[in-house]
């Protein structure tokens, strides 16, 4: 299965405005994005409960994975948000 | 008639008015029902109905509101909780009650990851109270509106209901909560005075007329005629403080420049007289490699030539570490991170990233104009202050200093000022270090307040050291926005006061009604106070 290891850009980590964002960008694609943190098991990036459940801070590593026809564009698309400052834009 | 309440100030001014509360949230019946053939598809109409109803109060609304109220809703149409219903209706838990125990094991889970995520444990609350009253229709949990202007009183609040104050609110008081929590942040927002952690709030009843000091985070009873009074006096305050400008000084013109905390040149103000905190850490953040030299020079540049001619700018050198992680360190993890490799100490694992750092700083000041200080973050010895301050010349810098966090770095204060020009104090983390209590640990919040007499102590130590050497000490802290802490720091001997734009007009008000003397008379009683809470009564009673 496709998989990309992430630095979460946003300084305050993934929550409020990036966790969002992130969970918009996971709705948005045409296969299931699951996102994972070392020792915690892979969830549903869209779902904002189970992205804020992973405790992630700014500068943490994230692995994303995504299976099937257009994995590839959605983990590009993913990456791309994740490793914005998302906070710093508002 | 109840007594007087200390909470902490979280967003400071003065107002009274009578108390009301929020409404109470919908009690589940103390005996659980049968479930009815239609439970599932109830706790899913529920929570559909919480979710487009936060959806619609969002779209009502703009900006931060509107964005925290989104989340929300979002929350309320999440398929992980959709799922975790689903389940104990399953195991045969009627619709109000599968929704309340799926979102407190929910709940738990934020609350076991702390800080900011802990915090998110009030937006499911709010959203189960939501679900839980359209279930057992009962009226919905909320915002009292008594029809005169009040002090709002409550647990804690939620994102929706601090979207829906309006201006009949004169001040927040909330139980519970930290200096990060929704209460506190909206209230800086929106200027209204805010105390959180005030215990006795919710037995004082709707209708009591109340003072709250969001500086030193008093709530007491009052009468009417009292309230009234109390309010016109802190709207003149307000006024008052908006109408001194100019320089920082004291009544009798001894000069305490007062200076920004900023993260770039847009934090920059017309009026500021030169920058006491210039945080770097944005440049590298998210980053897999470090910024190169060349790039870090524009970003500098930018905020030098914001703050102009002969003013003053102390750059920070960056501030990371393990608990502010930075790939391109390559720091281990820790099991301590607040103690570990961090600050100045990630210069012994990557000492180029120091240097080009420090080049990039003497090349962008070059023609601008502005003077550039130049500091390192958790410094603990002289030696260490010595090293840093030989880097800082050789790269043609000629101001180098330290930041005092770390409470062996205060004891060592004179022997510290003798190898460098100048020092500042981050109040924050010497408070965290010096009363081993986390930052992020909303709990804690009592022994993190910065009136903390051992504080205090080690400030007025580095104070002494300066005045001593006849070398600058600045503060950086909050705690230097704090008008009547802005006192104290001026009576110990700091040389300047460095806080974010919005409490300058405070700061400066409060010094140019006090003279040197008075200063240093009401540095005397906080220092001499047995506790944080006699510490500011004393000072705040003179």
């Amino acid at each position: 299965m496709p998989a990309r290891e992430v630095v979460v850009g946003s300084r305050i980590g993934l929550h409020g405005r990036p966790a969002a964002i992130v969970v918009k960008t996971a709705q948005a694609q045409q296969v299931t994005v699951k996102i994972s943190v070392p020792d915690k098991s892979p969830v549903d990036a869209r779902s904002i409960i189970a992205v804020l459940s992973l405790g992630a801070h700014g500068g943490d590593t994230v692995t994303i994975e995504a299976d099937g026809e257009g994995a590839d564009a959605a983990l590009d698309a993913m990456a791309e948000v994740l490793e914005k400052d998302l906070d710093a834009d508002a | 008639m109840p007594e007087d309440m200390n909470g902490l100030g979280v967003s400071p001014g003065r107002t009274a008015g009578p108390v009301h509360s929020m409404g109470s949230p919908p009690v589940l019946p103390a005996e659980t029902p049968q479930p009815g053939p239609d439970e599932a598809q109830r706790a899913a109409d529920a929570l559909a109905f919480v979710s487009s109803s936060l959806d619609k109060l969002a779209g009502s609304l703009s900006g931060d509101a509107a964005e925290v109220l989104a989340t929300q809703a979002m929350m309320a149409a999440d398929p992980t909780l959709a799922d975790a219903v689903a389940a104990k209706v399953a195991e045969g838990r009627p619709a109000a009650w599968a929704i309340t125990d799926a979102i407190g094991e929910q709940q738990e889970q934020f609350r076991s990851l702390g800080g900011y995520f802990a915090e998110r444990a009030a937006d499911l609350a709010d959203l189960r109270d939501r679900a839980v009253a359209w279930l057992l229709d009962v009226s919905m949990p909320g915002l009292p509106r008594p029809g005169v202007p009040f002090v709002l009183a409550a647990d804690d609040l939620s994102p929706a209901d601090t979207a829906l104050l309006d201006s009949s609110v004169l001040a927040i008081v909330t139980r519970r909560g930290g200096p990060t929590s929704h209460t506190a942040i909206l209230a800086r927002s929106r200027g209204l005075p805010a105390v959180v952690s005030c215990h006795g709030i919710l037995e004082v009843p709707d209708g009591t007329p109340v003072s709250v000091d969001g500086t030193t985070g008093v709530v007491a009873p009052v009468s009417a005629a009292e309230a009234d009074e109390v309010r016109e006096s802190g709207r003149v305050e307000k006024e008052r403080d908006a109408a001194f400008t100019g320089p920082g000084r004291t009544s009798d013109g001894h000069a305490v420049p007062l200076l920004l905390n900023v993260g770039g040149a847009a934090d920059m103000t017309a009026d500021a007289e030169g920058v006491g905190l210039f945080r770097t850490e944005f440049l590298f953040l998210g980053r897999t490699e470090a910024p190169p030299v060349a790039e870090q020079e524009t970003a500098y540049r930018a905020l030098f030539e914001a703050a102009g001619d002969g003013k003053k700018v102390v750059v920070r050198t960056l501030d990371a570490g393990a608990d502010k992680p930075l790939p391109f360190l390559g720091l281990a993890e820790e099991e301590n991170p607040a103690l570990g490799v961090r600050g100045l100490r990630t210069a012994r694992v990557r000492p180029t990233v120091l240097a080009e750092q420090l080049e990039a700083v003497a090349r962008a000041v070059s023609g601008t104009g502005a003077e550039a200080w130049v500091m390192a973050p958790m410094v603990a010895t002289a030696a260490e202050a010595a090293e840093f301050a030989s880097l800082v010349y050789k790269a043609g810098l000629p101001t180098a200093g330290v930041m005092i966090e770390v409470p062996a770095a205060a004891l060592h204060a004179r022997q510290i000022l003798a190898s460098v020009d100048f020092v500042s104090i981050g109040t924050n983390d010497l408070s965290q270090y010096t009363m081993a209590a986390d930052r992020m640990n909303g709990e804690l919040a009592d022994l993190l307040d910065p009136w903390q007499p051992a504080v205090l102590q080690l400030v007025a130590t580095v104070a002494e050291a300066g005045k001593d050497l006849n070398k600058p000490v600045g503060i950086c802290g909050e705690a230097a926005g704090d008008p009547l802490l802005a006192l104290v720091f001026t009576g110990m001997g700091i040389t300047t006061l460095s806080m974010s734009a919005p409490s300058v007009p405070a700061v400066r008000a409060a010094l140019a009604t006090h003279t040197l003397a008075d200063c240093r008379r009401l540095a005397d009683l906080a220092l001499n106070a047995a506790d944080a809470q006699s510490a500011r009564k004393a000072v705040a009673g003179r």
